[in-house]
Protein backbone atom coordinates (compact mmCIF):
# COMPACT_ATOMS: atom_id res chain seq x y z
CA UNK A 1 0.00 0.00 0.00
CA UNK A 2 2.98 2.32 0.22
CA UNK A 3 3.35 2.44 -3.53
CA UNK A 4 1.17 5.06 -5.27
CA UNK A 5 0.44 2.46 -7.95
CA UNK A 6 -1.62 0.49 -5.47
CA UNK A 7 -4.11 3.36 -5.24
CA UNK A 8 -5.01 3.38 -8.92
CA UNK A 9 -7.58 0.55 -8.95
CA UNK A 10 -9.37 2.17 -6.03
CA UNK A 11 -9.80 5.40 -7.95
CA UNK A 12 -11.20 3.49 -10.91
CA UNK A 13 -13.73 1.82 -8.69
CA UNK A 14 -15.30 4.48 -6.52
CA UNK A 15 -17.37 1.95 -4.63
CA UNK A 16 -14.16 0.82 -2.98
CA UNK A 17 -13.04 2.32 0.27
CA UNK A 18 -10.51 5.07 -0.34
CA UNK A 19 -7.23 4.39 1.42
CA UNK A 20 -7.46 7.45 3.68
CA UNK A 21 -10.68 6.26 5.36
CA UNK A 22 -10.93 3.50 7.93
CA UNK A 23 -14.46 2.31 7.22
CA UNK A 24 -17.11 2.87 4.52
CA UNK A 25 -19.26 4.59 7.15
CA UNK A 26 -16.50 7.05 7.92
CA UNK A 27 -16.08 7.71 4.20
CA UNK A 28 -19.82 8.30 3.80
CA UNK A 29 -20.05 10.55 6.86
CA UNK A 30 -17.14 12.62 5.59
CA UNK A 31 -18.90 13.12 2.26
CA UNK A 32 -22.06 14.21 4.07
CA UNK A 33 -20.17 16.68 6.25
CA UNK A 34 -18.32 18.04 3.22
CA UNK A 35 -21.62 18.62 1.43
CA UNK A 36 -23.07 20.35 4.49
CA UNK A 37 -19.99 22.57 4.70
CA UNK A 38 -20.80 23.69 1.16
CA UNK A 39 -24.46 24.18 2.04
CA UNK A 40 -23.49 26.36 5.02
CA UNK A 41 -21.71 28.70 2.61
CA UNK A 42 -24.91 28.70 0.57
CA UNK A 43 -26.93 29.60 3.68
CA UNK A 44 -24.74 32.66 4.15
CA UNK A 45 -24.90 33.43 0.40
CA UNK A 46 -28.70 33.59 0.49
CA UNK A 47 -28.57 34.95 4.05
CA UNK A 48 -27.18 38.26 2.83
CA UNK A 49 -30.16 38.68 0.52
CA UNK A 50 -32.59 37.75 3.28
CA UNK A 51 -30.96 40.34 5.52
CA UNK A 52 -31.24 42.98 2.78
CA UNK A 53 -34.92 42.08 2.44
CA UNK A 54 -35.61 42.45 6.18
CA UNK A 55 -33.60 45.67 6.43
CA UNK A 56 -35.38 47.39 3.53
CA UNK A 57 -38.79 46.09 4.58
CA UNK A 58 -38.09 47.66 7.97
CA UNK A 59 -37.13 50.94 6.31
CA UNK A 60 -40.00 51.12 3.78
CA UNK A 61 -42.86 48.99 5.15
CA UNK A 62 -45.59 50.65 3.07
CA UNK A 63 -43.73 50.25 -0.22
CA UNK A 64 -42.96 46.59 0.55
CA UNK A 65 -46.50 45.81 1.67
CA UNK A 66 -48.17 47.28 -1.39
CA UNK A 67 -45.58 46.02 -3.89
CA UNK A 68 -45.69 42.46 -2.52
CA UNK A 69 -49.42 42.39 -3.25
CA UNK A 70 -48.48 42.43 -6.94
CA UNK A 71 -47.32 38.83 -6.65
CA UNK A 72 -49.88 36.14 -7.36
CA UNK A 73 -50.55 34.14 -4.19
CA UNK A 74 -52.12 31.12 -5.90
CA UNK A 75 -49.40 30.78 -8.53
CA UNK A 76 -46.84 30.99 -5.72
CA UNK A 77 -48.62 28.34 -3.64
CA UNK A 78 -48.93 26.06 -6.69
CA UNK A 79 -45.26 26.42 -7.49
CA UNK A 80 -44.37 25.69 -3.85
CA UNK A 81 -46.41 22.50 -4.18
CA UNK A 82 -44.54 21.57 -7.37
CA UNK A 83 -41.20 22.07 -5.64
CA UNK A 84 -42.25 19.99 -2.63
CA UNK A 85 -43.30 17.21 -5.04
CA UNK A 86 -39.84 17.38 -6.61
CA UNK A 87 -38.29 17.08 -3.15
CA UNK A 88 -40.39 13.96 -2.54
CA UNK A 89 -39.29 12.38 -5.84
CA UNK A 90 -35.67 13.28 -4.99
CA UNK A 91 -35.95 11.71 -1.54
CA UNK A 92 -37.44 8.58 -3.12
CA UNK A 93 -34.61 8.59 -5.68
CA UNK A 94 -32.05 8.52 -2.85
CA UNK A 95 -34.13 5.81 -1.19
CA UNK A 96 -34.01 3.60 -4.30
CA UNK A 97 -30.31 4.34 -4.76
CA UNK A 98 -29.71 3.01 -1.24
CA UNK A 99 -31.61 -0.15 -2.19
CA UNK A 100 -29.56 -0.50 -5.39
CA UNK A 101 -32.61 -0.25 -7.69
CA UNK A 102 -31.09 1.18 -10.86
CA UNK A 103 -34.24 1.75 -12.94
CA UNK A 104 -36.32 3.20 -10.11
CA UNK A 105 -33.45 5.54 -9.24
CA UNK A 106 -33.28 6.75 -12.84
CA UNK A 107 -37.07 7.08 -13.00
CA UNK A 108 -37.29 9.22 -9.86
CA UNK A 109 -34.38 11.40 -10.99
CA UNK A 110 -36.24 12.00 -14.26
CA UNK A 111 -39.41 12.88 -12.32
CA UNK A 112 -37.39 15.31 -10.19
CA UNK A 113 -35.99 16.86 -13.37
CA UNK A 114 -39.48 17.24 -14.87
CA UNK A 115 -40.91 18.84 -11.73
CA UNK A 116 -37.93 21.17 -11.53
CA UNK A 117 -38.64 22.12 -15.14
CA UNK A 118 -42.30 22.82 -14.32
CA UNK A 119 -41.23 25.07 -11.45
CA UNK A 120 -38.87 27.03 -13.70
CA UNK A 121 -41.58 27.28 -16.37
CA UNK A 122 -44.07 28.75 -13.89
CA UNK A 123 -41.35 31.11 -12.64
CA UNK A 124 -40.69 32.22 -16.23
CA UNK A 125 -44.42 32.88 -16.65
CA UNK A 126 -44.41 35.02 -13.49
CA UNK A 127 -41.35 36.96 -14.69
CA UNK A 128 -43.06 37.58 -18.03
CA UNK A 129 -46.17 38.77 -16.23
CA UNK A 130 -44.07 41.20 -14.19
CA UNK A 131 -42.37 42.41 -17.36
CA UNK A 132 -45.58 43.19 -19.23
CA UNK A 133 -46.99 44.97 -16.17
CA UNK A 134 -43.93 47.25 -15.93
CA UNK A 135 -42.98 45.80 -12.55
CA UNK A 136 -39.34 45.22 -13.47
CA UNK A 137 -37.17 47.99 -11.94
CA UNK A 138 -35.82 50.29 -14.62
CA UNK A 139 -36.92 53.14 -16.86
CA UNK A 140 -40.29 51.53 -17.63
CA UNK A 141 -41.04 50.74 -14.01
CA UNK A 142 -44.56 51.68 -12.98
CA UNK A 143 -46.04 50.20 -9.82
CA UNK A 144 -49.70 50.98 -10.36
CA UNK A 145 -51.49 51.80 -7.12
CA UNK A 146 -48.42 51.29 -4.95
CA UNK A 147 -48.05 53.26 -1.73
CA UNK A 148 -44.66 54.97 -1.43
CA UNK A 149 -44.10 53.97 -5.07
CA UNK A 150 -40.72 55.67 -5.06
CA UNK A 151 -39.35 52.77 -2.98
CA UNK A 152 -41.33 49.99 -4.64
CA UNK A 153 -38.41 49.15 -7.01
CA UNK A 154 -36.48 48.00 -3.92
CA UNK A 155 -39.03 45.27 -3.34
CA UNK A 156 -38.95 44.17 -6.96
CA UNK A 157 -35.14 44.29 -7.10
CA UNK A 158 -35.04 41.95 -4.12
CA UNK A 159 -37.83 39.85 -5.62
CA UNK A 160 -35.88 39.33 -8.83
CA UNK A 161 -32.54 39.01 -7.02
CA UNK A 162 -33.75 36.38 -4.57
CA UNK A 163 -35.96 34.35 -6.89
CA UNK A 164 -33.34 34.75 -9.64
CA UNK A 165 -30.54 33.37 -7.47
CA UNK A 166 -32.88 30.58 -6.41
CA UNK A 167 -33.80 29.83 -10.03
CA UNK A 168 -30.10 29.85 -10.98
CA UNK A 169 -29.55 27.14 -8.38
CA UNK A 170 -32.41 25.17 -9.92
CA UNK A 171 -30.93 25.53 -13.42
CA UNK A 172 -27.55 24.28 -12.15
CA UNK A 173 -29.40 21.44 -10.42
CA UNK A 174 -31.13 20.52 -13.69
CA UNK A 175 -27.77 20.20 -15.49
CA UNK A 176 -26.31 18.11 -12.66
CA UNK A 177 -29.45 15.95 -12.76
CA UNK A 178 -28.97 15.29 -16.48
CA UNK A 179 -25.48 13.91 -15.75
CA UNK A 180 -26.70 11.89 -12.77
CA UNK A 181 -29.58 10.37 -14.77
CA UNK A 182 -27.15 9.28 -17.49
CA UNK A 183 -24.77 7.81 -14.92
CA UNK A 184 -27.57 6.14 -12.95
CA UNK A 185 -28.98 4.53 -16.08
CA UNK A 186 -25.54 3.14 -16.93
CA UNK A 187 -25.21 1.57 -13.49
CA UNK A 188 -22.59 3.84 -11.95
CA UNK A 189 -24.32 3.78 -8.58
CA UNK A 190 -24.78 0.77 -6.33
CA UNK A 191 -26.25 0.22 -2.88
CA UNK A 192 -22.65 0.37 -1.60
CA UNK A 193 -21.79 3.66 -3.23
CA UNK A 194 -24.19 6.38 -4.35
CA UNK A 195 -22.61 9.41 -2.69
CA UNK A 196 -23.27 11.79 -5.64
CA UNK A 197 -26.99 10.93 -5.49
CA UNK A 198 -27.10 11.44 -1.73
CA UNK A 199 -25.22 14.75 -1.91
CA UNK A 200 -27.22 16.03 -4.86
CA UNK A 201 -30.32 15.21 -2.82
CA UNK A 202 -29.00 17.44 -0.05
CA UNK A 203 -28.46 20.25 -2.58
CA UNK A 204 -31.93 19.87 -4.08
CA UNK A 205 -33.62 19.86 -0.67
CA UNK A 206 -31.59 22.90 0.34
CA UNK A 207 -32.88 24.78 -2.71
CA UNK A 208 -36.37 23.71 -1.66
CA UNK A 209 -35.78 25.17 1.83
CA UNK A 210 -34.71 28.51 0.35
CA UNK A 211 -38.01 28.62 -1.51
CA UNK A 212 -39.92 27.64 1.66
CA UNK A 213 -38.71 30.97 3.10
CA UNK A 214 -38.95 33.03 -0.10
CA UNK A 215 -42.62 32.09 -0.51
CA UNK A 216 -43.88 33.65 2.76
CA UNK A 217 -41.58 36.67 2.54
CA UNK A 218 -42.36 37.64 -1.05
CA UNK A 219 -45.96 36.41 -1.38
CA UNK A 220 -47.61 36.07 2.01
CA UNK A 221 -46.69 38.29 4.91
CA UNK A 222 -48.25 41.54 3.68
CA UNK A 223 -51.13 39.95 1.81
CA UNK A 224 -54.01 40.63 4.18
CA UNK A 225 -53.13 44.29 4.79
CA UNK A 226 -53.90 44.99 1.11
CA UNK A 227 -50.98 47.35 0.93
CA UNK A 228 -52.09 49.05 4.15
CA UNK A 229 -53.83 51.62 2.02
CA UNK B 1 -13.36 4.49 16.43
CA UNK B 2 -16.74 3.28 17.53
CA UNK B 3 -18.93 2.18 14.71
CA UNK B 4 -22.22 4.05 14.73
CA UNK B 5 -25.38 2.48 13.43
CA UNK B 6 -24.90 1.13 9.95
CA UNK B 7 -26.46 2.74 6.93
CA UNK B 8 -30.01 3.75 7.77
CA UNK B 9 -32.74 3.36 5.17
CA UNK B 10 -35.76 5.49 5.99
CA UNK B 11 -39.09 3.75 5.30
CA UNK B 12 -40.98 5.22 2.34
CA UNK B 13 -43.97 5.80 4.62
CA UNK B 14 -41.99 8.48 6.47
CA UNK B 15 -41.31 10.35 3.24
CA UNK B 16 -44.98 10.32 2.27
CA UNK B 17 -46.09 11.51 5.72
CA UNK B 18 -43.59 14.38 5.61
CA UNK B 19 -44.68 15.17 2.05
CA UNK B 20 -48.37 15.43 2.95
CA UNK B 21 -47.52 17.58 5.98
CA UNK B 22 -45.50 19.93 3.76
CA UNK B 23 -48.30 20.22 1.18
CA UNK B 24 -50.91 20.82 3.89
CA UNK B 25 -48.79 23.48 5.59
CA UNK B 26 -48.17 25.22 2.25
CA UNK B 27 -51.90 25.65 1.61
CA UNK B 28 -52.66 26.48 5.24
CA UNK B 29 -50.09 29.28 5.20
CA UNK B 30 -51.35 30.53 1.83
CA UNK B 31 -54.97 30.70 3.05
CA UNK B 32 -54.08 32.16 6.45
CA UNK B 33 -52.18 34.94 4.69
CA UNK B 34 -55.47 36.26 3.30
CA UNK B 35 -56.83 36.68 6.86
CA UNK B 36 -55.86 39.93 8.54
CA UNK B 37 -54.06 39.03 11.75
CA UNK B 38 -52.38 42.40 12.00
CA UNK B 39 -48.77 42.10 13.08
CA UNK B 40 -49.15 38.34 13.62
CA UNK B 41 -49.31 37.50 9.91
CA UNK B 42 -45.54 37.55 9.57
CA UNK B 43 -45.02 35.43 12.71
CA UNK B 44 -47.52 32.79 11.60
CA UNK B 45 -46.05 32.65 8.08
CA UNK B 46 -42.47 32.38 9.32
CA UNK B 47 -43.37 29.85 12.04
CA UNK B 48 -44.99 27.60 9.42
CA UNK B 49 -41.95 28.07 7.15
CA UNK B 50 -39.62 27.07 10.00
CA UNK B 51 -41.69 23.94 10.69
CA UNK B 52 -41.62 23.04 6.96
CA UNK B 53 -37.87 23.65 6.69
CA UNK B 54 -37.26 21.55 9.82
CA UNK B 55 -39.25 18.65 8.36
CA UNK B 56 -37.20 18.82 5.15
CA UNK B 57 -33.89 19.01 7.05
CA UNK B 58 -34.69 16.23 9.54
CA UNK B 59 -36.31 13.70 7.21
CA UNK B 60 -35.61 14.46 3.53
CA UNK B 61 -32.03 15.46 4.30
CA UNK B 62 -31.62 12.63 6.82
CA UNK B 63 -30.19 14.87 9.54
CA UNK B 64 -32.34 13.06 12.11
CA UNK B 65 -30.43 9.87 11.26
CA UNK B 66 -27.01 11.53 10.92
CA UNK B 67 -24.04 11.52 13.24
CA UNK B 68 -23.86 14.01 16.09
CA UNK B 69 -21.05 15.77 14.27
CA UNK B 70 -23.27 16.40 11.23
CA UNK B 71 -26.11 17.62 13.46
CA UNK B 72 -23.71 19.98 15.21
CA UNK B 73 -22.40 21.40 11.92
CA UNK B 74 -25.93 21.95 10.62
CA UNK B 75 -26.96 23.76 13.79
CA UNK B 76 -23.83 25.92 13.63
CA UNK B 77 -24.83 27.06 10.15
CA UNK B 78 -28.29 28.15 11.18
CA UNK B 79 -26.99 29.69 14.40
CA UNK B 80 -24.59 31.80 12.33
CA UNK B 81 -27.45 32.88 10.06
CA UNK B 82 -29.46 33.92 13.13
CA UNK B 83 -26.51 36.02 14.31
CA UNK B 84 -26.43 37.75 10.93
CA UNK B 85 -30.17 38.45 10.90
CA UNK B 86 -30.92 39.20 14.55
CA UNK B 87 -27.93 41.33 15.47
CA UNK B 88 -28.40 43.52 12.39
CA UNK B 89 -32.16 43.74 12.78
CA UNK B 90 -31.90 44.42 16.54
CA UNK B 91 -30.13 47.60 15.53
CA UNK B 92 -32.58 48.58 12.79
CA UNK B 93 -35.69 47.73 14.83
CA UNK B 94 -34.68 49.73 17.89
CA UNK B 95 -33.05 52.84 16.42
CA UNK B 96 -36.29 54.78 16.24
CA UNK B 97 -37.20 53.98 19.87
CA UNK B 98 -34.65 56.38 21.26
CA UNK B 99 -35.61 59.45 19.27
CA UNK B 100 -31.95 60.11 18.73
CA UNK B 101 -31.01 62.24 15.72
CA UNK B 102 -29.24 60.42 12.92
CA UNK B 103 -31.65 57.55 12.70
Amino acid sequence: MDSPVAVVPEIENPSALQHHFETPEQQKDSATIGMWAFLLTEIMFFGGLFLAYFAYRQAYPLAFASASNKTNLWIGATNTTVLICSSLTMALGVHFAALGKRKLLALFLVLTLLLGGVFLGVKAYEYHDKWVHHEVPGVHFDCEGCVDAQHAPLFFSLYFGMTGLHAAHMVIGVFVLLVLIWQAWHGKFTADWYTPIENFGLYWHFVDIVWIFLFPLLYLIDRSGRGLS
Amino acid sequence: MEAHSEHHIVPKRVYFLVFFALIALTWVTAIVSTVDLGRWNIFVALAIAIVKASLVILFFMHVKYSTRLTKFIVMCGFFWLMLLLFITMADLWTRSWMGVPGR
